[in-house]
């Protein structure tokens, strides 16, 4: 910004806040900002995963038994390893900020990559999670097939493969979608340890950490929908 | 900022928080996980989406600073959208839930 | 367009800085993140997509000037029309008042330097070029034939047309409409000038507050629906797919979740930019200034209760049908509340009729018809008559049209001035509003009657009832006049930018921050940081004390 030296009367702000850009009166006004934008924006995510929750909804609904057969074929230890790992990486976002507002670089640069390891980690296993899919047949598509899949509760009936589809690929699309989530963290997450690295945050200047952190505890918290709706709907012996 | 730092700060550590609601997380997580093998009838998805959003909330509280340090908007954003992504799911049922045919 | 611009100025003029003459060169403009430099980058954009839209308009109207399908094929013809409505409503109309007037004006009007976030902001314009590129060429190499709904099945199994790359262009552009929609509210929220309360912002920002809502909330909506529509298509989940257990239907409550509130993102500014407009030229206050800010806000929330009256005739149930119908009277309420308002503001005004009060008169009316005729449409029993029909073809014209076209083209007229620091000629502007007018009407008139008797739109070739010949005649004649009426604005707006009078900071002696500092502004709007201590449209005061001098309208 290099207008910011044209501001009137800026200066004094801006000698003890470098990052200040040159639109904002002051550098709480900035912060202000900076967290209500990331807030809005995850409004909007509510919704864009909401289109995928309304679909899942009206099927569950519809085809109530065939989505139960179709969930026991799905590792719930795994998804539910993965929840305890979003959690912990959850725990370490929430310490990188805190270090950052109290000025422990080394803490916060430890938090970020350990973060960062346990989404690695979440990914991988959800890779593991989709090979085995991809084996078992159970990715929509032509080579699906889900046959002789007994349906819960009614003894001698079986699943309808088709109904089946639905729920593969409604799980396919909404942990695909959170997947790419966790990517574009990961993305934002490299760039704040870089930063970090560098020293750039201080206790008055460490938003961009908050923001991200917002949008990690986001992606967590769709998880933490998925993981029931997904994997946990029908194990009852 | 002057003001949220410190509310954040007249805590003197938040630490004990963090761990405490990290650890309810895991019990919860745990909790959700073995319910689901107890039969309990068309309430097994309730019981484990009032968890998931009781694990919701929790994040949202503490870990994303809702509860301390943050104004009346941000609640008011989160309920925003909440009530709309009901809105999409309860008006759609209203379709679907009356359907004589399907 | 502007870029050669200030290099000859004709007028000796002792050079203030203004945001068009601080720096020069293509990238200066491209690399930009000055809000009003972006309004323009969106100005010139939006307005090459209008072009675009409003030739397959003119096809489509030239085909049905006889009843046989003789100037195109039937599959040309689908392409048309679903052309013309992406192209006008994603590219168009929806960032149309926002993205330009909207754009320029928010930050200034709230008395701030730029919007909160000015690199999202320039982002969202290269979103938009991305969207709008791909969108030319996947029209330049076959184009969509699904209608600009893209109904399923028919989209996700059926069409061999190019629907995955304009369902990535509406995406991407859905993107950028997001992000102007952020920007708005966060600068709302945050970038106020002391004493800018809530209850003396202008109306103007409170209609772009509620358009924002709906662009927050509704958009990912549609985004989400369309990554579901193409992995339907390439992979046959069965998601939508009735053979597979699906339902189609679904994929219409989730289109039309955002495709309904869309219609008020694009209407809501129109509506802001009216407000302002007769406050201005009635020289008053507006008449129930809460009342009106909020019904913004509550149309943004009650259009998002109302979107399966598109669906009554496509199998919802009828309960379901019943909520809809009783629901879309709901929001005809804050409409009527503004109008009402409106027409209350005028009341013994003092009215001037330059061509700004011209275009928000067209408004007015024809914004009423459209709303009147949208409660026929939401009563079951006419809505299963006419469902298909030009009449509702008709009716969202009215809407899209004569509502939000005529806001968007008062509004350039009312800020011209202060975009360019020009006048444009009076004159002309006048008549083109009258052009416009008198166009616009003859166009679409005769459409709610085709409709009423029974035409069915999407039709190219209608020789089984050639009784309707008549009417098609007199509306192709009326889009040819309307044609003429968009395209005298834009060549006189351009020659004013070389040859217009030099703007004064207030021509119209008009209220609002924007007014009170230069033509056109400095780049970081205004010299001196506002403080505002008085209360939004006080004409009454504007106009009161002796020292004023005469309004030097256009």
């Amino acid at each position: 910004m290099a207008e910011a030296e044209t501001v009137m009367g800026l200066h004094q702000e801006e000698l003890q806040h470098p990052e200040l850009l040159h639109h904002f009166a002051d550098a709480e006004q900035q912060r202000n900002s900076a967290s209500l934008g990331m807030w809005v924006f995850l409004g909007t995510e509510i919704m864009f995963f909401g289109g995928m929750f309304c679909a899942y909804l009206i099927y569950r609904h519809w085809y109530f038994g065939d989505f139960g057969a179709a969930s026991k074929s799905i590792d719930a230890t795994l998804g539910a390893t993965n929840t305890a790992v979003l959690i912990c990486s959850s725990l370490t976002v929430v310490l990188a900020v805190w270090a950052a507002q109290t000025a422990r670089k080394t803490l916060l640069v430890t938090m970020l990559t350990i973060t960062m390891l346990l989404g690695l980690v979440f990914l991988g296993i959800k890779a593991k999670e989709y090979s085995d899919k991809f084996e078992e047949h159970h990715v929509p598509g032509a080579s699906f097939s889900f046959n002789n899949a007994p349906l819960p509760h009614h003894p001698g009936q079986y699943a309808n493969p088709r109904h089946a589809q639905i729920f593969f690929s409604l799980y396919f699309m909404m942990t695909g979608i959170h997947a790419l989530h966790m990517i574009v963290g990961l993305g934002i997450f490299s760039w704040l340890l870089c930063m970090s690295w560098k020293g750039r945050f201080t206790p008055t200047y460490y938003t961009p950490v908050e923001v991200g952190g917002l949008y990690w505890h986001f992606v967590d918290i769709v998880w933490i929908y998925l993981f029931p709706l997904l994997y946990l709907i029908d194990r009852r012996r | 900022m002057a003001e949220h730092t410190a509310s954040n700060h007249s805590k003197s550590s938040p630490l004990k928080l963090y761990f405490g609601v990290w650890a309810t997380l895991l019990v919860l997580t745990f909790v959700t996980y073995e319910v689901s093998l107890v039969d309990l009838g068309p309430f097994n998805s309730v019981v484990a989406l009032v968890i998931a959003s009781i694990k919701a909330t929790l994040v949202a509280l503490f870990f994303m600073h809702v509860w301390h340090a943050s104004e009346k908007l941000t609640k008011l954003v989160i309920v925003a959208a909440v009530f709309f992504l009901l809105l999409l799911l309860g008006l759609t049922m209203t379709d679907y839930a009356t359907r004589p045919w399907s | 367009m502007s870029m050669g611009m200030p290099t000859v100025v004709p007028q000796q003029r002792f050079e203030r800085e203004t945001y068009l003459n601080k720096a020069y060169g293509v990238w200066s403009w491209l690399l930009t993140t000055d809000h009003k430099r972006i309004a323009l980058l969106y100005l010139v954009s939006i307005t090459f997509f209008f072009f675009i839209g409003g030739f397959f308009a003119l096809l489509i109207r030239l085909e049905l000037l006889t009843p046989a399908g003789d100037l195109v094929q039937a599959d040309t013809y689908n392409k048309l029309f679903t052309q013309h409505g992406m192209v006008m409503i994603f590219f168009f109309l929806i960032p149309s008042i926002p993205a330009t007037l909207g754009n320029f004006l928010v930050p200034m009007m709230v008395g701030a330097k730029d919007l909160a976030f000015p690199r999202i902001n320039l982002l969202s314009w290269y979103l938009y070029i991305i969207g709008g590129a791909l969108m030319l060429h996947c029209m330049l190499t076959g184009g969509v034939d699904t209608g600009w709904t893209f109904y399923v099945p028919f989209s996700s199994n059926f069409t061999n047309t190019k629907f995955v790359e304009a369902g990535i262009a509406i995406f991407i552009a859905g993107f950028s409409s997001i992000l102007t929609g952020l920007n708005f509210v966060v600068t709302i929220h945050r970038m106020r000038a002391p004493g800018m309360t809530w209850s003396r912002l202008p109306l103007f920002i409170w209609a772009h507050y509620a358009t924002s809502i709906i662009q927050l909330l509704g958009t990912p909506v549609v985004a989400i629906t369309i990554v579901l529509v193409a992995a339907e298509r390439a992979l046959h989940l069965g998601i939508f797919d009735p053979r597979l257990g699906g339902d189609p239907l679904l994929f219409q409550h989730l289109f039309w979740f955002y495709s309904h509130p869309a219609v008020y993102i694009m209407i809501l500014p129109s509506m802001g930019v009216v407000t302002e407009i007769i406050a201005c030229f009635a020289r008053k206050r507006i008449f129930g200034y809460q009342f009106v800010a909020f019904s913004s806000i509550a149309i943004a929330v009650f259009g998002f209760l109302v979107w399966a009256h598109h669906m009554f005739v496509a199998g919802i149930s009828v309960y379901s049908a019943l909520v809809f119908s009783f629901l879309s009277y709901a929001v005809a309420l804050p409409s009527a509340i503004k109008v009402f308002n409106w027409t209350a503001t005028l009341y013994k005004g003092s009215i001037h009729y330059d061509a700004p009060m011209l275009y928000a008169f067209g408004f007015l009316g024809l914004f009423t018809i459209g709303g009147l005729t949208g409660l026929f449409l939401a009563a079951l029993g006419i809505n299963v008559h006419v469902t298909d029909t030009y009449f509702v073809v008709a009716h969202f014209h009215y809407i899209m049209v004569g509502g939000a076209l005529m806001g968007y083209l008062g509004g350039m007229h009312f800020w011209w001035p202060k975009i360019s620091g020009k006048l444009y000629p009076e004159g002309w502007a006048r008549l083109a509003a009258l052009i416009v007018f008198i166009g616009f009407n003859l166009t679409f008139f005769p459409q709610f009657v085709l409709g009423y008797l029974g035409m069915p739109r999407r039709y190219y070739d209608y020789s089984h009832m050639p009784e309707f010949q008549v009417l098609n005649v007199l509306s192709t004649a009326g889009s040819t006049v309307l044609g003429v009426g968009y395209l005298l604005p834009m060549v006189y707006f351009l020659w004013s930018m070389r040859y217009g009078k030099p703007a004064s900071d207030n021509p119209w002696n008009a209220a609002g921050l924007e007014w009170r500092t230069a033509s056109p502004p400095p780049t970081l709007n205004f010299d001196v940081e506002p403080v505002v201590t008085w209360e939004a449209y006080n004409y009454e005061e504007l106009d009161a004390p002796p020292q004023t001098q005469e309004v030097t309208v256009g």
